[in-house]
């Protein structure tokens, strides 16, 4: 264990933690762009310098391990300066939509030019022009709001192993995209959307069916409720209706795939089944609880006067939750009095 | 799972049978690649060239229903080249002798000829997976979709136990769970044989823990499993069918069969989410809740029992399942009542012994893998650590049987079926979404190059599939993913559906699955 002072309080870490981490350990927020503690460091943004033992060359937090004695001040002139002018530097070829753009409100970029009072760039120079990629069925590529950050191309090489995206160029033009640039739709892209839960800004979005802002919904973490992995995630909530999905830590590592990050929209499909159905003059017409209910009573006690248990079978669901599965087999079991339960898990 | 999810990265051998990893469990597949990556070898068998097949050190492309010969053939080679663990067999295992002699006559040479891959390739596998400190196999339905699937999985077990590969972080034996909450459905007691926990019906002692835990007289006969009940529904014994969230019209073999089984019901109930095939054949369907609209907990593949919490509320007059069961019971004079989800739990943790430490405060954060017998208790990462259930491991050994489904001239095509990444089982919900159709828009075949060659059939030509059950018709899809006389449907579509060609009628003996991974069909070009 090492001990370190951070902004004049002292934590103890273990040997090999970064600055960051020690950081994150008595709650000190260093901003970040291009970290993820489940890459490899890279340490390509810089956003994340800090100043040691009042030194003149700022490390990055999130790459630089400390060690015994290391004084680390987070938000001193020298660093505040450093961070203006990296965000700076980013805003000279970042169009400001901030009005329209999708992403405020969970924007990194728009939180830490807020933060540092970084109106608009100082650089007057060329601006690059990408044609936004709207070939995927769930995400857009934005490469005009890029900022390079990187974390979309480790995300699908290292994390998801799809390896569909890149850094295409050099210098001024470099930008994210498919080999070839042959588009999305093109690529061996798997429609995850792992990259874009990382973006940091908007160059890669989630095509909204619903408009909403990241203020206005609520997060309700859930499980995925596809395949046996049980992902965890959360729901983002405006007006009763689920509008986006954002991946958790669980089992997943917050990954998840197109099924759990995209697939939402059955739940306020216009088919639902909204009230019960009572077959009449041979169709299925809509009808009330209490009939439904009447109707199902009145038939199995009938059928169980005249044939017993032994001629009722029901099917519970691996669909559904573990309470609804226990109720449903009580309910034949305890109430119907029979053990013909049974599912199709062997399917 | 015996093992857990996150202990695929732990692994030094990856064996993966019969489970299409990337598309069915894509989490857990980019796992797998990332093990691969860090350097861990990866042994693939199935009869399709999935993805995983790129990243392996060893592919076999085995014909459909013969993995039993396949893990026989690959024990062969571990005791011809003395790679079991004799400690492990010595102090945790009994029957070694039998399985000895068993697998004496699987040499590599005739295990290749019965899955039609290279002797070779059976001994470089084997030397692998019997070379690993820390070895694990994953299956799915490639495995148990079978008439030999119990016995598929016991030889599996068997390989795991000869390596001493259970019981320790980065092995085991773990079957990948389909849905959501298979696990939990199975650890309820949705099995005609067993009340929650897996306690036995046919126990004394169970039933009497139950009559008294529920406070009535149950019965301790087996139930009916799903095609036993169809059996029945057709012979007129069985009346009443009552289905929760299933859809058998589309998700079962031979859909025909199913069809005139739910039609000569008296009374058919279907309880979902949305007006499926299945409960448009209903006399009474409710309205159900789905999975944000509720409160409640999903059991995954890892045994991990795992919160979901309502986010909003359900269309019109939809209602819990929960609730509408404990309505139902009361109106038939069972009078208990319960106001939440989590008081249920309460009353499965003090019924069910492996969930006996479970209760909502403690699945705050990121649940607990059971079996968690007490409050304190922090849940089990894997299984069999010390001692097996039964106390020591037995071997199992099985013979392989070729499938019950056999080709003939009429019918000299084997079909196998499975999903695909971007729907999912019957599409009652990725059917709603729309990028989803896009990227899969409509059932398919797979044929092999060779025989589109023979057949005359390109891409994107309309194909008609015939089985003893039924024809449908369907896109070819030409693609070198399957060889030989193999083809490929995806079963999610009720037009065009695998199911209708599938065959019900042959059970595993022990499991009662449908041999569905198994069919002989025909192909023709359709006019
Ligand atoms: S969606 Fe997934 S596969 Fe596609 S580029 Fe992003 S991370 Fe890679
Ligand atoms: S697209 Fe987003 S995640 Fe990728 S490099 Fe650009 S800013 Fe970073
Ligand atoms: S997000 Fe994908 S991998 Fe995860 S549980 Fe859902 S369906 Fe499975
Ligand atoms: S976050 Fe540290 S260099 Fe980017």
């Amino acid at each position: 264990m090492v001990t370190v002072s951070i902004n004049g309080q002292k934590v103890e870490v273990e040997k090999g933690s970064t600055v960051l981490e020690a950081a994150k350990k008595i709650g000190i927020k260093i901003p970040t762009f291009c970290h993820d503690e489940r890459l490899k460091p890279h340490g390509s943004c810089r956003i994340c310098v800090v100043e040691v033992n009042g030194g003149a060359n700022l490390p990055t937090a999130c790459v630089t391990p400390v060690y015994e004695g290391m004084e680390v001040e987070t938000e001193s002139e020298d660093v505040v300066t450093a961070r203006k002018e990296i965000l700076d530097l980013l805003l000279a070829d970042h169009p400001l939509e901030c009005l329209t753009c999708e992403k405020a409100g969970e924007c990194v970029l728009q939180d830490l030019c807020y933060q540092y009072g970084v109106e608009e760039t100082s650089y007057d120079g060329a601006r690059n022009h990408y044609e936004i990629d709207q070939s995927n069925d769930f995400y857009y590529s934005d490469q005009n709001k890029c900022i390079k950050c990187g974390k979309c191309v480790m995300v699908c090489d290292e994390l998801q192993e799809t390896h569909a995206i890149g850094f295409a160029e050099r210098g001024f033009e470099t930008h994210i995209a498919t080999p070839l640039e042959r588009g999305l739709s093109e690529s061996t892209c798997v429609s995850c959307g792992n990259c874009v839960s990382v973006c940091p800004v908007d160059a890669l979005g989630s095509k909204k069916k619903t408009k909403f802002r990241y203020w206005e919904v609520n997060k309700v973490r859930t499980t995925c409720s596809y395949c046996g992995v049980g992902c965890q995630m959360d729901l983002l909530v405006k007006d009763n209706k689920v509008v986006e999905v954002q991946p958790a830590d669980g089992v997943n590592d917050r990954m998840l795939c197109a099924k759990g990050k995209f697939a939402f929209d059955f739940l306020s499909h216009p088919d639902r089944l909204k009230m019960p159905l009572i077959r009449k003059d041979g169709r299925l017409q809509e009808s009330t609880w209490e009939e439904a209910y009447d109707t199902i009573v009145g038939k199995i006690n009938s059928i169980k006067a005249e044939n017993g248990p032994g001629a009722f079978a029901g099917l519970t669901s691996a669909r559904c939750s573990t309470e609804d599965n226990y109720m449903m087999q009580k309910f034949m079991r305890a109430a119907i009095g029979t053990n013909s339960v049974d599912h199709c898990a062997r399917l | 799972m015996t093992n857990s999810v996150d202990e695929v990265l732990k692994s030094d051998v990856l064996f993966v049978t019969g489970s299409n990893t990337t598309e069915n469990h894509p989490v857990i597949g980019s796992k797998m690649k990332q093990a691969v990556k860090n350097g861990a070898k990866l042994i693939v068998a199935d009869p399709r060239e999935i993805e995983l097949a790129y990243y392996a050190d060893v592919f076999l492309q085995i014909k459909p229903g013969t993995s039993l010969a396949l893990s026989n053939g690959l024990m062969h080679v571990i005791l011809a080249e003395e790679l079991q663990d004799d400690k492990f067999i010595e102090e945790r295992t009994e029957n070694f002798e039998a399985l000895k002699e068993l697998v004496k006559e699987y040499t590599p040479e005739k295990v290749a000829e019965i899955c039609e891959v290279d002797a070779k390739d059976i001994i470089k596998a084997a030397k692998i997976y019997g070379e690993g400190n820390r070895a694990a196999i994953y299956y799915c339905m490639g495995i148990t979709q079978h008439s030999t699937g119990t016995e598929s999985v016991m030889s599996i077990a068997n390989l795991a136990m000869l390596t001493g590969n259970i019981g320790r972080e980065g092995t085991g034996v773990n079957p990948l769970r389909g849905q959501n909450n298979v696990q939990g459905a199975c650890d309820m007691g949705g099995l005609p044989n067993v009340y929650p926990g897996y306690q036995p019906v046919a126990n004394p002692d169970m039933k009497k823990k139950f009559d008294e835990a529920w406070g009535v007289d149950l019965s301790d006969e087996n139930g009916l499993t799903l095609p036993e009940m169809m059996d029945n529904a057709l012979r007129k014994s069985v009346k009443m069918i009552y289905i929760m969230g299933e859809n058998p019209m589309v998700s079962d073999p031979d859909t025909t069969h199913i069809r005139k089984a739910i039609e000569s019901l008296d009374f058919l109930v279907v309880q979902d989410i949305f007006l499926t095939e299945t409960a448009e054949l209903a006399d009474v369907v409710l309205p159900a809740t789905a999975y944000a609209e509720k409160d409640g907990t999903f059991v995954n593949t890892e045994r991990r029992v795992q919160r979901i919490r309502k986010a909003i509320d359900a269309p019109g007059e939809a209602k819990n399942d929960w609730e509408i069961f404990m309505n139902l019971m009361n109106r038939l004079g069972y009078e208990k009542t319960y106001e939440s989800a989590s008081e249920i739990m309460d009353e499965i943790a003090s019924v069910t012994p492996q969930y006996a430490g479970i209760d909502y405060s403690r699945l705050e954060g990121n649940g607990l893998q059971w079996p968690c017998p007490t409050k304190t208790h922090e849940g089990t990462r894997f299984l069999h650590g010390e001692r097996f259930a039964r106390g020591l491991g037995l071997f199992k050994p099985a013979n392989y049987k070729p499938s019950a489904e056999v080709t003939d001239e009429e019918y000299p095509l084997i079909m196998t079926t499975g999903r695909v990444l971007y729907q999912y089982h019957t599409r009652t919900m990725t059917g709603k979404t729309e990028g989803l159709n896009n990227l899969a828009p409509e059932s398919f075949i797979e044929i092999s190059p060779e025989l589109a060659r023979v057949k005359n059939i390109e891409t994107g030509d309309r194909i008609k599939v015939s089985s003893r059950r039924g024809s449908i018709t369907v896109n070819a899809k030409v693609t070198d993913k399957i060889s030989g006389n193999t083809v490929f449907i995806p079963f999610h579509w009720a037009e065009g559906a695998a199911n209708i060609l599938t065959n019900g009628s042959v059970l595993d003996e022990y499991s009662k699955i449908p041999e569905l991974k198994v069919s002989a069909v025909n192909i023709e070009k359709a006019s």
